[in-house]
């Protein structure tokens, strides 16, 4: 099978799927009067479990998370509720039917009630209910827990998709690689997959449907290519490419400590994007001379309440304190259609990646917001802490994000809490607006960090994960040079540096062309720094900047694959990927 | 029957979300007859979590607590004391 080699790398294991909620058919069937008791019973005794099994988990959980536990006990008390327990039982009785049946009717009549209310906290309460009712549905049908954060072995995951808070579930010490039906190249998963370094093939299609449990496959993240069930020639062949690969990664690491400097004597730095904590290790282990990018959203997901800012800076204070004075880049809560934030999402929205997402939300909430701008200040006592606020798309966004950043300073101050004020403040460039406004927005921050993502996705109207477009989807478009050129300008001018943070700067080929470009920072999955490292150190500017001249005289993404190409892909393939720059992924359009 | 209901505030900053309509409705269903509790939403069974819900009543607004039985009083006062008290989670009181 053929996919997206979303991330690099070889993995041969047995399989793993994953299935989805809500694809599961409820049994239907009607109940003679004899069997009525029996069937109360059942799911009375259905739900007993159910409140065995929270209880369970209340039991585990540690003081210290007990505002998390008073929401089990809310859904404790739920399993028993009149409108819920009381109901279905009436309707087992009086239409004699099923369970399953009967909560199901109840169930969909709640969600009903709910998603007519107008006021989006209490409409997403039906989340809590709905999290109860599943839990006593599974015990009703008896079908195992999925949980992927139980997985006991190492396996390979095959899922239609794995949506965020998935992923955030999974034990990644457990999964040897990906396989998905969904997603492309700039997809959560891939995203993730990249930065742990697990082996990733997206976009099959049909691999949920054509590979079972247990099954052994190959995933060659590198090239694309899912082999089910392989010959015993096929296993050694890729065996033995796996274990090439391999040491050609640990040789390529050694040399990555070392600042990353051109021939011309520019010194560029080179950052890692990281999502958990616990990533940090993976930064500074390839060598990065920072964090360019911290993704903040997960201490708010899988959760129904948000975060504390106690939480919150002791976790930013771990990341500051690994990176021992080395830059941290915060950026603050981005939360958007992908990322849903479980307690608050909005699930009525149409259009999630053009909503209510990152700096509007947390305009709109200022007190959520001010409490994670509360966090990073305090976290900024100790060590090189920068703050960068998403998605913006007009002025007023900065100076309101600015006043409410220099509140919580004033407040920090007034309560004698020990802090540093004095930070640069970035933004995300990453809609159109912002790259024509770059020169007024310019006087009001510090740097400029470019998301190339999100920034081709507005810019060139294409949903990342959707495979029908995905191909549509690369960085260099024409559109995107000149955009990116322009923020770089400006930036220049006005003495700011400019960065950029998505999946552009983590392919080697682009390096030249970015230095030519001004880029004064470039920040990746960690993964990906020994190989950009190595890149910088081979090339010249002053020619980066001839590349440039040239690039902008062409106009079809086609031509400037080919320029690029012809410029520097025997580089990229014989001397940054060593050997393996032959299995590199063509990617061409 | 004046005694037999009381108007107040919800006072807490989430309002009767998931947690607070779960303590209320534990006290609710200690009572003899019924408890209601009225908004400006309608008017729902104390005793059930998703109906009080339902109210989807925030910081701010009014309600009123209703029994229908003259021994519940002890109920109802109790009741009216958790929400006085912002259900224990008032600002100040939880936080670091």
């Amino acid at each position: 099978m053929n996919g997206i080699g979303a991330s690099p790398g070889i993995c041969i294991g047995k399989a793993y799927l994953v299935e989805r909620e809500g694809v599961r058919v409820i049994p239907q069937y009607e109940i003679n009067g004899r069997d009525l008791a029996a069937e109360t019973t059942r799911f009375k005794a259905a739900v007993k479990k159910a409140s065995d099994e929270i209880a369970a988990v209340m039991a585990e959980t540690p003081d210290e998370l007990r505002g998390n536990s008073s929401i089990l006990e809310a859904h404790k008390a739920l399993l028993k509720d009149k409108l819920l327990y009381g109901k279905v039982l009436t309707i087992i009785e009086t239409d004699r039917i099923n369970a399953e049946w009967a909560l199901k009717r109840v169930s969909t009549e709640i969600a009903a009630m709910f998603a007519q209310m107008s006021d989006p906290y209490f409409r997403d309460r039906a989340e809590d209910v709905n999290q109860v009712t599943d839990r006593i549905m599974r015990n009703l049908t008896g079908s195992r827990n999925r949980n992927i954060a139980a997985i006991d072995k190492r396996v390979i995951l095959v899922a239609r998709d794995l949506s965020p808070a998935d992923t955030s579930q999974i034990q990644l010490e457990r999964v040897k690689g990906f396989i998905t039906d969904k997603g492309g190249r700039a997809s959560h998963t891939s995203i993730i997959a990249r930065t742990l370094e697990i082996p990733a093939v997206l976009g099959l299609h049909n691999a949920t449907q054509t590979i079972r449990n247990d099954d052994i496959v190959i995933v060659d993240g590198t090239s694309g290519v899912v082999i089910v069930h392989p010959g015993e020639q096929t296993l050694l062949a890729y065996e033995e490419r796996r274990a090439r690969y391999e040491s050609y990664r640990a040789q390529i690491r050694r040399r990555s400590h070392l600042p990353a400097r051109t021939r011309d004597g520019l010194s560029v730095q080179v950052l890692g994007n990281i999502e958990l904590p616990e990533e940090v290790v993976s930064v500074l282990d390839h060598g990065g001379d920072g964090i360019g990018l911290y993704r903040t959203e997960f201490q708010y997901m899988n959760r129904s309440d948000f975060p504390s800012e106690f939480e919150l800076y002791d976790k930013y204070r771990d990341v500051v304190e690994v990176m021992g004075g080395r830059p941290v880049t915060i950026r603050t809560l981005d939360i958007n259609g992908d990322k849903a934030v479980t307690l608050e999402a909005d699930r009525s929205e149409t259009n999630p990646a053009l909503g209510l997402r990152a700096i509007r939300y947390c305009l709109k909430k200022p007190e959520i917001f001010k409490s994670q701008l509360r966090a990073v200040l305090r976290a900024a006592a100790h060590g090189q802490v920068r703050i960068l606020f998403p998605m913006i798309s007009s002025l007023e966004e900065i100076q309101a994000a600015r006043r409410l950043l220099e509140e919580a300073a004033r407040e920090l101050a007034r309560e004698k809490v020990p802090h540093q004020h004095e930070i640069p403040v970035g933004i995300m460039v990453e809609v159109p607006s912002a790259v024509i406004l770059a020169d007024v927005m310019v006087r009001e921050v510090n740097f400029f960090s470019i998301g190339t993502n999100d920034l081709i996705q507005y810019a060139m109207a294409i949903d990342r994960g959707n495979p029908d477009v995905a191909h549509l989807f690369h960085p260099l478009h024409p559109a995107l040079i000149r955009m990116v050129r322009r923020v770089a300008q400006v930036a220049h001018q006005e003495g700011i540096e400019v960065h950029m943070c998505g999946e552009m700067a983590a392919d080697p080929i682009h390096v030249p062309l970015l230095l030519g470009l001004g880029i004064d920072e470039l920040s990746m999955a960690p993964a990906s720094i020994p190989a950009i490292k190595r890149m910088v150190r081979m090339v010249s500017a002053a020619d980066g900047q001839a590349l440039v001249q040239d690039a902008l005289k062409l106009n079809k993404v086609r031509d400037l694959v080919r320029l690029m190409d012809e410029a520097y892909g025997q580089l990229v393939a014989q001397k940054v990927y060593g050997e393996m720059g032959q299995e590199r992924e063509k990617n061409d359009p | 029957m004046e005694d037999l209901a009381c108007t107040l505030h919800i006072v807490n900053p989430l309002g009767l979300h998931a947690r607070a309509a779960a303590r209320l409705a534990a006290i609710a269903q200690e009572a003899v007859g019924a408890v209601w509790i009225q908004s400006q939403a309608g008017r729902a069974d104390a005793a059930s979590i998703i109906d009080v819900l339902t109210l989807a009543c925030p910081q701010g607004s009014r309600v009123t607590l209703e029994i229908d039985n003259p021994a519940d009083r002890p109920i109802l006062e109790r009741m009216v004391r958790m929400v006085q008290n912002g259900f224990g989670e008032m600002p100040g009181d939880g936080h670091e």
